[in-house]
């Protein structure tokens, strides 16, 4: 067995010497890591598609390839922690759909593998120098059924994947194939706009009583429960090679959640289900990211003690209770910075994916560090899906997923000059730059 | 004595009507293009503007303090402060309902738009409908009764819709109990208003004989009054603007050839994501367009759908506007940075850009005399930014309508508190009055 790991080293050293051609470097640049301080004028080698060297002083060896940068600055490419990208076309034709497959518990579901990597939205978005997203299999808001709405509850929709936004295949886009377990938390229906219910409307008619509803609302905790204790279970069984224990792909997709090597992303938006989630997450002993907590400040202090971070929708919305300050949802990142509770952002729309750093600058404008902001386009993210080793930063041994730009990569006037992903430099155009080419010169 | 006091009241009154904002960056859109100053205002309106500006005695003087003013935001197309749905969705023409009869002057959604810059929006029926309702422009006054918040002078519109919506009640979703109603294709949204106008041509000339007969001294028996056909004569007299909801470019083509055919004329077509494609013939029709920033994808119609829509069609001689189609406000109230993705998807200058949100929407609702640019005798419709408006980083400080305050971030701010404590102390009351109504009487 020796010999034949070495000969495989062997091998992979003679590719890299191949390889070698490839290096490009990118000089002069003003350069932001975002994980240590600015560098000005400084260059970064890229071979094999990965940061071989940042540095000042980098020989350039004889036939390789350079980029003067002087004058604009590099970044690293940009995370969106909420999407629907490869999965989705049109969000209201349903032949173009595939998330929200019928069923409860879909934990065996991959949202990778039906990952479009010729979708429209992916030139759109990356041009924009967003170079990674989590894709979900599942809309989010529960409701299983391709789409077709008016089905059951849907509980575990699958696994949402990491990927890159560029690649020939759903394969080649791959970064973490189970990045999370997509879990829509229960919640009560019905909290009105004004104040927030929780009373038994009279003469029996609107929502159902808040009592039905809480029960409602129960049981369908006690479910995901179960299926967890189920899972459980089956772990035991498994391990143990218990008499009479046969494969079950539901449950075989639960290991790797089991054993914390996979995130539960819940979806939960209101206290009680942010709340129960928690208890949840303590009960289950799983790790867990919650997603979209609108409301994060009333649960903070909890979040934060059990280290659960979160991943923040859109500052580009509005709060459903009207008593709500018009700028609430814009201070909620804010909010979760003063409370030390980390977090990324993720737009949660296909179509807004490319305004991932717009919504980041909105959040600065209420409130938030600009550091924190970009941090929460990049870093973070790549920390909270478990892909610090391959992305969210400019640094050595890391895919080479940078950005080129004229100016802050967050403003909304500046300027992408230009997105490398794994290194390979991707064309900035799309259907709607070629539109514009193509009717600019309409006589 | 109280007469002495009243007087005093009014003199105060008077001259509390004159204010003055100094020390700000001024993209006034008009003539002047972009000045560091002061703008006087006199009794609501823009009396003043330039590096140095008299301050009047008594004047209320706001210091800018180095910050932004631009002039009210104007959205050509939203769908706030409208009291229920917004689709009379029983006919394909229902020119006969009217928005201005269902104002709701309490929508939240008029504050959060307030707070985000807008002073004017074109309120607008749905798009289910080939010939949807009546529309009307209001400005922001919140806290005025719905009259209070109407336009006064601005022309009205009448919604029309093309494509993808007024087409779907004629198909249905499978599996739909809804009633088939025509049309069903884009070819059936043709003949649905080529119908409509026939009728309307026919109702028209009757009225005109009828006009003509009493000038000649007759005593003709009137024809009877059709609401439906009155809003579309209207359309045909010139009395009343098309607002027109489409999507792709062969629609837009083929309104502009009915609006030929009839003689009246498409003021603005709405969304108009394939606008790119016509827009020689937009220009040619005198229309203009009311686009969104970078909205695609959402649905078929869309698919092509550019972030560059804007760009190209300015550069083609279209009067452009970016508008929200907002029914909470929320793209409503940072309809700057809309206008400044112009900047970035097409290469649009700083001022063209700006125009997108206040003159040219105020050209498009006709109402470029009274609003859209900072000018001496325009309304005072003004916004503070604390930093360059067209920045994702600025927020509206203060707005401004008819040189009243409506908004002012800091009194925002520190009102939060209060209002909280008033909320809690009326679901506490609530909280009591249902707990004794529960014990019954007493």
């Amino acid at each position: 067995m020796k010999p034949f790991s070495v000969c495989l080293a062997a091998l992979a050293l003679s590719a890299s010497a191949i390889a070698a051609d490839d290096a490009v470097l990118l000089r002069n640049a003003d350069v932001y890591p975002v994980t240590a301080a600015e560098m000005k004028n400084a260059s970064i080698l890229i071979r094999d598609g990965k940061i071989a060297e940042i540095g000042e002083k980098i020989v350039v060896s004889k036939g390789m390839k350079t980029v003067d940068l002087k004058g604009v600055r590099v970044y690293p490419g940009m995370i969106d922690s909420g999407t629907n990208l490869g999965l989705t076309e049109i969000g209201s034709e349903r032949v173009t759909n595939d998330t929200g497959e019928i069923g409860e518990f879909m934990p065996q579901l991959k949202a990778l593998i039906a990952v479009n990597p010729d979708s429209a939205t992916f030139g759109v978005t990356r041009v924009n120098g967003i170079t990674s997203a989590m894709t979900y299999p599942g809309g989010g808001r529960g409701g299983g059924g391709g789409g077709r709405g008016g089905a059951a509850p849907q509980f575990i929709a699958g696994q949402a994947a990491m990927i890159h936004l560029s690649g020939w295949t759903w394969e080649e886009m791959e970064m973490v194939r189970g990045a999370a377990m997509q879990l829509s938390f229960p919640a009560i229906a019905g909290r009105g706009g004004r104040g927030g219910g929780g009373e038994e409307p009279e003469g029996g008619r609107g929502p159902a009583p808040f009592t039905e509803a809480k029960r409602n609302y129960d049981q369908q905790i006690q479910k995901i429960n179960d299926f967890f204790d189920a899972a459980r279970q089956y772990q035991k069984e498994r391990t143990s090679n218990a008499p009479g224990f046969t494969k079950d792909l539901k449950m075989e997709a639960m290991i790797p959640v089991l054993e914390q090597k996979e995130p539960v992303a819940i979806f939960a938006s209101q206290e009680r289900s942010i709340r129960d989630a928690i208890s949840f997450v303590d009960r289950q002993h799983v790790k867990a990211v919650i997603i979209e907590p609108r409301d994060l400040s009333k649960v903070a202090a909890e979040l934060k003690a059990h280290n659960i971070p979160v991943i923040l929708g859109r500052t580009e919305a509005l709060s459903q209770d009207e008593d709500d300050p018009y700028d609430k949802e814009m201070t909620l990142p804010a909010e979760a910075y003063k409370a030390g509770v980390k977090f990324a952002f993720g737009t949660f729309s296909n179509e807004w994916s490319r305004n991932l750093p717009f919504n980041a600058a909105r959040a600065v404008t209420f409130g938030l560090p600009y550091e924190e902001a970009l941090k929460a386009v990049t870093i973070n993210a790549a920390e909270i899906w478990g892909a610090a080793s391959m992305t969210g930063s400019i640094e050595k041994g890391k895919w080479a997923d940078l950005i080129v730009t004229d100016g802050d990569p967050l403003e909304v006037t500046t300027q992408i000059k230009a997105v490398y992903i794994k290194g390979k430099e991707v064309p900035l155009t799309n259907h709607q730059i070629d539109l514009y080419r193509r009717y600019m010169t309409r006589p | 004595m109280k007469k002495i006091l009243l007087l005093a009241f009014v003199a105060l009154a008077v001259r509390a009507e004159v204010t003055v904002i100094r020390n700000a960056t001024i993209m006034t859109e008009g003539a002047k293009g972009t000045v560091k100053g002061s703008i006087l205002v006199r009794d609501g309106k823009i009396a003043e503007v330039g590096e140095n500006v008299l301050v009047p005695e008594g004047a209320t003087v706001i210091d800018a303090n180095g910050q932004w003013v631009i002039p009210g935001i104007i959205d050509c197309h939203t769908h706030i402060a409208v009291d229920g749905n917004v689709n009379e969705g029983s006919v394909s023409v229902s020119s006969m309902v009217n928005i201005k009869d269902v104002i709701n002057p309490e929508d939240i959604a008029i504050y959060r738009a307030l707070a985000g810059g807008v002073t004017v929006g074109n309120v607008l029926h749905g798009s289910a409908n080939a010939i949807g309702g009546q529309t009307i422009v209001i400005k922001m006054r919140w806290g005025k009764d719905a009259d209070g918040l109407i336009f006064e002078g601005a022309k009205p519109g009448l919604k029309f819709a093309l494509g993808e919506n007024p087409k779907r009640s004629g198909s249905p979703q499978p599996g739909s109990n809804a009633p088939l109603r025509y049309p069903a294709t884009r070819m059936g949204v043709e003949d649905t208003i080529r119908e409509a106008f026939n009728e309307a041509v026919a109702y028209k000339a009757e009225w005109d004989k009828y006009a003509a007969a009493v000038s000649a001294g007759q005593h003709p028996v009137p024809p009877r009054k059709d609401l439906k056909l009155e809003a579309l004569k209207e359309v045909l007299e010139g009395k009343r603007y098309v607002h027109a909801h489409c999507y792709r470019a062969d629609e837009i083509l083929m309104l502009i050839r009915i609006a030929d055919d009839y003689g009246f004329k498409i003021r603005t077509f709405q969304h108009v994501m394939e606008g790119y494609k016509v827009a020689k013939e937009i220009a040619a029709h005198g229309a203009g367009a009311s686009t969104f920033s970078d909205w695609f994808g959402f649905k078929m119609e869309v698919f092509d759908a550019t972030a560059y829509n804007a760009a190209i069609m300015a550069s083609k001689g279209v009067l452009v506007s970016v508008n929200s189609d907002s029914e909470n406000g929320e793209l409503m109230g940072r309809l700057n940075t809309e206008a400044a993705k112009a900047i970035k998807y097409g290469g649009m200058s700083r001022e063209n850009a700006l125009a997108l949100v206040t003159l040219n929407p105020a050209k498009q609702l006709g109402v470029d005399d009274r609003v859209g640019s900072i000018e001496v005798g325009k309304d005072a419709d003004l916004v503070i930014y604390d930093k360059d408006p067209l920045s994702e980083y600025a927020k509206a400080q203060k707005v401004l309508i008819d040189g009243h305050k409506y908004f002012d971030r800091d009194e925002d701010i520190s009102g939060r508190a209060g209002r909280e404590a008033e909320k809690q102390k009326l679901l506490e009351m609530e909280k009591q009055d249902q707990a004794q109504r529960r014990r019954g009487p007493q």
